[in-house]
This record gives structure tokens, sequence and C-alpha cells, in this order.
């Protein structure tokens, strides 16, 4: 792999950048609304004078164009300006929530791979077997389902019939003074049902992926190869056939990271789950134009670079690749 | 028991252990639940419930008010209004310290009161303060205009937070000031954590100027902004306390915990009122026929014990019933579906005529659905009624405050005194395009303007009553806006607090006596 192609991915992916500000910009300035009257009505209430100062403090009364050079010209020095309604800075609010959104995406990502990837590969052994048509009604289930439904679903079993899952939240308040052992339990606790509601989807999508792909590497001929030689089932099937039937994996994998940040929106507001997700479908409510930017312009970021390692990862995984 | 049962027992008693049991502090801890988002914690610059349930614990103010509408002493050991009723003199406690360990002067007392005056959006509560003496460290004269009778109530916590001048008096613009953030003030809790969006956390004040308070070692709000995810939290004891609880079906639902109570107690100097606004300047709602014909039209009862199951009381005016200047003599516009054809057909529209109705975007039982059964309600006096759903409160708020509406329903406040809740709706001088809750119905009445001003002033009580009453008349009958019911503001906490805030102000007040039963 040489540097000129890294170069070349990271240059595409700054302008990709550049042009998601841009758009993000002009789209959430077409909302109806203006952010003077909701922050005045959220001090309830407001002069004309005072909605004057309002605007005039956050610049809404420049022109659009002159706002949008600011907002660039801001970025740029890795500024992502105040809330409008919290009076913080941007990257404050997007600091504390950050955390919590990777440990739900990352969280469920794993989770839908390894899970997805195990029963794609079950099923794939007896493609005609009763675990096939389970893998297959599973996932066809687990993809048609939204997602806030499973979540909603997944609460009233929680919170009701069997209560051994908090269904609100990341932590207990009253575990604050705890240990920090206690506190990762508590989290971990807590992780499960909103990262098993966010997996659902995709774990569903690794699962008939990995069938189809392992199913078309089982009839190749170095299967037979491998079989004829004496390789045990077990080295065929994880050695032999899923190295090979992996690389459609990882595309979707890195492709579907996307998803699964904006999954995390609502996983987030069916859950309480203090993350970036929430914050975001909040700041929308609020016209809180810095935070909304500055959460699209964060989630864009780590798509991007997940793509871009994807696609490195791409290429060290398949050495036919490596010289293009 | 089924075996799975037993299962699932097992499993939820190694998950309890295994994270801990609840841990509290000695004095013990009060966790309140809210879907209200503070936007920072200083009430000196922002109105609302959010801002002034944790405000009011950091800040201590001059005067604090009991349950019989009764001012008491805090900050302020005593006071005087002078015979003139021109001044107001408070005597300060000697001993009050600010969380960082500065002393309370007359100077902070001063600086506090102007800059509300200046920020706050309630421009009524301190409009007549010229000036503020300090003739020493603890006394405060307060130099007014014209008499002021609201002033007293305008220094209870939730509306006159005490400010260290020492912070906020640095030049830069208080409503955006850092420290609102990471408040210091002189109440009997201090600020641990402020988690934007999500909590808030404080910390008993050893320091607290009044001897023995606050019992309780910390206070924590919490901000779950789904109803159901609260009402599991409030029924697995996440959480203590859910003040302001407006649904019927969770009033309910609390009210079948067995270790919760609810109380309807604590809400009197908030009066909120949910009322139909009419845009008077429209040409089909400036006939006072036709607004009159719509109140006839709605049957506030059946609002009232069927879509709010009970739990919601009628408001017939526009100062909330439980106020003392309410007056209960106002014509209350019972359904008359005859009386509302007749008036009708009466101001021309025989025919029937179309209209817009908007909702402020909030608890769909307080709004959407009383505008959609007015829709079928006034159908049957021929009004076509087109129902406009705002997505967000942005959109509503522009529509309204732009006068770009023909009915809109909305909640608005009282706030104690009608000078600095009601007074904003009718006057015409208020009417200000483009600000939402000023006089956006564009309703002017001489008469209404001349009462009102001289009851803010008038410093004999009856007196002053006999001048809302006035007003109330006068308004009840011109009808700018038709108002449906009071807000069923509940309180549910855990049975095992005491001393659960129950004046007009309810947790809009200092926490310092609330306790832990064991």
């Amino acid at each position: 792999m040489n540097t000129s192609y890294i170069l070349r991915r990271l240059f595409y992916g700054l302008l990709l950048m550049l042009g998601v500000v841009v758009l993000n910009f002009l789209l959430i300035r077409m909302a109806p609304g203006d952010p003077a009257v909701v922050i005045a009505g959220e001090m309830g209430g407001a002069t004309e004078e005072m909605l004057e100062s309002i605007r005039e403090e956050y610049g809404l009364n420049k022109p659009l164009l002159v706002q949008l050079g600011i907002y660039i010209g801001d970025i740029a020095r890795f500024d992502l300006g105040e809330s409008f309604f919290f009076n913080q800075p941007v990257t404050h609010l997007i600091g504390l929530r950050i955390g919590p959104t990777i440990l739900l995406v990352v969280t469920a990502q794993l989770l839908s791979i390894v899970l997805g990837v195990f029963l794609g590969v079950i099923a794939a052994r007896k493609p005609n077997g009763i675990m096939s048509a389970f893998v297959s009604v599973f996932a066809t289930i687990g993809y048609a389902v939204p997602v806030f439904w499973t979540g909603i679903m997944l609460i009233i079993l929680f919170a009701s019939i069997v209560p051994i899952f908090p269904v609100e939240g990341m932590q207990s308040v009253r575990l604050r003074d705890a240990n920090v052992f206690v506190k990762a339990l508590d989290i971990l606790h807590h992780l499960v049902l909103p990262a098993f509601t966010l997996a659902i989807i995709y774990l569903a999508q690794y699962a008939r992926l990995s069938r189809a792909s392992m199913l078309e590497v089982l009839g190749s001929d170095y299967i037979r190869t491998a079989r004829a030689k004496g390789a045990s089932e077990k080295s065929v099937l994880f050695k032999h056939a899923l190295r090979n039937a992996a690389l459609p994996i990882l595309t979707v994998a890195g492709l579907q990271f996307g998803n699964l940040i904006s999954g995390a929106l609502l996983v987030e507001t069916v859950f309480n789950w203090p993350g970036m997700g929430r914050l975001a479908f909040d700041s929308i409510l609020r016209r809180d134009y810095p935070t909304i930017m500055g959460v699209l312009f964060f989630a864009s970021f780590m798509v991007v670079i997940a793509n871009i390692l994807t696609d490195l990862s791409y290429r060290l995984a398949d050495p036919r690749l490596r010289g293009r | 028991m089924t075996l799975m049962t037993r299962l699932m027992g097992a499993a939820a008693l190694t998950v309890t252990t295994m994270v801990g049991a609840p841990v509290y502090a000695d004095g013990g801890t009060l966790v309140i639940a809210s879907t209200q988002v503070p936007r920072h914690l200083n009430g000196a610059v922002q109105s609302g419930i959010a801002t002034a349930m944790p405000s009011t614990q950091i800040f201590a103010s001059p005067l604090r008010y009991d349950e019989n509408w009764e001012p008491q002493p805090y900050l302020a050991e005593s006071w005087e209004v002078s015979e003139d009723g021109m001044s107001v003199t408070l005597n300060l406690v000697q001993n009050a310290t600010f969380h960082d360990g500065q002393p309370v002067t007359s100077e902070d007392v001063a600086f506090s009161i102007m800059t509300t005056k200046e920020n706050h959006p309630f421009k009524s509560m301190f409009a007549p303060v010229e000036a503020i003496e300090t003739p020493d460290a603890h006394t405060a004269v307060i130099k007014l205009s014209q008499p002021h009778p609201a002033l007293l109530l305008a220094l209870s916590p939730a509306l006159a937070p005490v400010l260290p001048k020492h912070v906020y008096g640095d030049g830069q613009d208080p409503k955006s000031h850092p420290a609102n953030s990471a408040p210091v003030g002189s109440g009997p809790f201090l600020l641990e954590e402020f988690t934007a969006g999500e909590a808030v956390v404080l910390k008993k004040n050893p320091n607290f100027f009044l001897e023995g308070r606050p019992v309780l070692d910390e206070v924590i709000f919490r901000i779950i902004k789904d109803e159901s995810a609260l009402m599991i939290a409030m029924e697995n004891g996440e959480a203590d306390a859910y003040p302001f609880m407006t649904q019927s079906s969770s009033i309910k639902r609390m009210e079948k915990a067995d270790h919760l109570g609810v109380t309807t107690d604590g809400y009197a100097a908030v009066g909120p009122i949910n009322w139909l606004a009419f845009n008077t300047a429209s040409e089909k709602l400036s006939d006072v026929r036709v607004r009159q014909a719509i109140a006839y039209a709605v049957d506030r009862d059946f609002i009232t014990k069927a879509l709010h199951r009970g739990v919601s009381s009628s408001q017939r005016g526009p100062i909330i019933e439980t106020s003392p200047f309410f007056d209960e003599t106002i014509p209350s516009y019972d359904a008359d579906l005859d009386k509302a054809t007749a008036l009708m057909a009466e101001a021309g529209y025989a025919d029937g005529m179309d209209l817009t109705i908007d909702y402020i975007p909030g608890p769909a039982e307080q709004q959407k659905n009383i505008a959609e059964y007015m829709k079928s309600q006034l159908k049957k006096i021929g009004i076509n009624v087109e129902v406009r759903a705002a997505p967000d409160f942005p959109t509503w708020a522009g529509r309204v405050g732009g006068h770009d509406f023909e009915l809109s329903m909305d909640i608005v406040f009282n706030w104690g005194d009608p000078v600095i809740g009601v007074h904003r709706t009718y006057l015409s001088s208020n009417i200000n395009k483009g600000v939402i809750w000023s006089n956006t119905q564009q309703y002017a009445n001489a008469k209404v303007d001349e009462l009102l001003n001289a009851a803010a002033v008038e410093g004999d009580l009856e007196k002053r009553k006999a001048l809302y009453a006035e007003f109330q008349q006068i308004v009840a009958g011109d009808l700018p806006v038709y108002w449906i019911n009071a807000l069923p503001y509940h309180t549910a906490f855990d049975q095992k607090l005491q001393n659960v805030p129950t004046g007009i102000w309810g947790f809009m007040h200092p926490y310092d006596q609330i306790s832990w039963s064991e």
C-alpha cells in the first residue's frame, strides 16, 4: 500500500467533509423558526430589543453566506462554536457524549458482527437444514423490524415482566459514590438492552450476508481440496472458508458504521442514553444550530474515518488489491 | 412459581447484588426527576421551571413564602415598606456567605435586583425599581418610581436569586455568563456537577446561614425526557420525586404505586392556565360575538372530566382560581350550543366560517386533544376548523409571535402576582410582534389598561382586589382569550420524604427542610 494512495483517500475525505459542512449549514438554515425566538421563548418571553441583542450576539443578523464563511473558518480552527441553548462550547457538549455513543455503537457493531457471522456460518454448513431456515427467518424479521419498535418491546418486557435490566439511562445515580468496578458493572448492565436493540438489525444483515458468502466459498475448488486433504470441518469452515468469505462482510461493516450512528440516534432517544444522537435530536427541536452542525460534523467525520479505515483494511485483508 | 420465573428472579438478584445496593449519603439523597431541560442554572436571567428548581437551591433570595402567601425572612431577616409605598428596606442576616466563602452584602442584593431587572424576561417585576441604596453592608433600600405591591413576591427565590457581585460584576453579559453553568450562590446546596441536558448534582452547603439546615446531603435532578421511562424510574425507586406532572395516565399510575404519594399542593403561585387565544385583529375574530359563540360551543366540563379524566380543574378567568385576586362572579360561558348558534347568526356568520387552530407542542392531552375536540365541537355551530399541528416549538412560536394565527392553544403562567404574569397578556402597550407571550391577541381596551395600571400601584389589598375584579369582568366579556383549565400539576413523591415543599412555589422553593424519615 503506497503513501500516495492514503494521501489521496484523505484528500477525498476532506473534500467530502467540506461538502457535508456546507450542505448541513444550508439545510438547517432552511428549517422554519428563528433561533432567537426559541431562545427568548426558553427564557420565558422577551422584548424586541432582547430578540435583537440575541441575534446580534449569535451573529444571526449577518447575511447567510457571511455566516457560512465564518463557520467554515471556525471549523478549520476546530472551533465548533457555542451552543445557543446551553451557552457552552459545542466541543464540550460533544465531549461529554461521545464516550457513551462510541461505547454503544462499538458494542453493537461487535455484537452484530460476531453473532451474525457465527449464525451465518452455522447456517451455511447445512443450507437446507433447520438452522439455516431459522437464520433466514430471523434475518428477515430482524431486518424488517424498526429499531425503535424493538426498543419499546424490550422496554415493556424488561420494565415490567422480567425486570432484570435497566431500561433507561447509562448509570444509576445512586451509585455515584461507588468504586470504579461497581460503576463499570453498572454501565454494562445498562448497556445490554440498547446495544442489543441497535445490534439486532445489523446482526440479521451479517447473518444473511455471511451465509450467502459462505455458501459461495464452500462451493469452491480449494474447499474441496482442503476437505480432500483431510482438514477438519472446523478448520475448513473457519480457517479456509470464512477468511475468504470475510471480505464482503468487512466492506459492509465499514459502510454500516454510518447507519449504526444514525440508528444510535433512535436507540439513545428510546433508552434515554446520554449520547450524541439524543443531543442531535434535542438540538434540532431547539434550533440550536451550532450544536446540530457540530454533532453532524463529528458524526460525518467518524463515518469518513471509518470508511477510510475499511478501505485500508480491505487492502490488508486481500493481497490482490495491495499493488493497485 | 415456574422454573422460568425462578431463574429470572435468581438472575435479577444476582445482577442487583453485582451492581450493589443503593448507596445513600448520610443525610440522604433526593433524586428529582424532570422532563424539562434547564439551559443553565441562573434564575436571574431565565424564567421557567427547569432552571428555577435548581436555581432556588443554589441561590438564596431576600424573602421566601409560606403556603398562605405570607412572606417569610430569608436573606432579609426583616423588611419594612415605607408609608407611601415608595421604598422597601431590607435588613440582611449577618452570617450569610456565598459558596466561595465571600460574605453576602447589600451590594450583592442591589447588584442582583438591578441585573434581574435588566435581563429577566419578566420586565414588570422590577420595572418601578429606580435605585437601590446600600447605607451599610447589611441594609438595602429599594427606591421605587411608584408604589409596587408585587415587589415582595418578586423577591422570592424563584424570581430574585442573589448573585455574587464579585463573580457576575465582571462586565460579561449575564444572560450568557459562563458562571450560569457553574454558579456560586448562598443557598442551601452548592453545585457539584452540571451535565447539560442530563443531570444537575448538588451537595449540601455546610456553611448555610440557617442553623441546622439543609438536612439532605445531596440533591440530584435527573432529566428523563420520556415520560414512560420517568414513570419506571419513579416506580423502581431510581427517582424520589416527580413534580410538575400533568398527564392523567401518569398521575393515575403514580397513585397506584404503594410507596408513592401524590399531591396537587405547591402550585398556587405558578398559576398555569391552559387557554384558547383569539387573534382579535383578524377580521372574523374581531367580532366579540364570534369569540363568545366559540366559548359557548366548548364544554369546559367535558375537557376537565372526560379528556383529562378528572385530574384538571376548570379555569374561568385570566387570574388563576386559587389566587386571592380571582373574581368568582365572572361569566363562565357554560356550554350552550343554541346561544352559540344565535351569536354566530347575529354576527352575520349564519352560514359558518373557516378558522385555523394552532397549539403549542406539548402534552397532547392538554393541547392536541383539546384542539381536535374543538374542531368537532365548533363544527356544530358552522365553524370549519383546520388544526395546524406545529412540528416543534420554533414553528409554533413563529406563527403566534408573528401574529400569523387565528385560534391558538397555549399554556401561560400567572407567576404569583398578576403584575408579573397576567398584565403582559392584556395590556395594549405589550402588543409586540415577534415576541411570544406578549399580547399576541392584539387586544386593546383603554379601560383595561387603566385598571391594570392602577392595580399595579395600589398598596391596599382590598382596593387592589376590587380593581382586578373589574378587570376580570371586562376581559371575560371581551374575551380575547377563552380560559379552559388550570394545568393539573401534581407531584409524586416517595412517602418516606418529609416536608415535601407544598408552599405557593412548591418545588421552586429551597429544599432545606426536606428530610428522609428513615
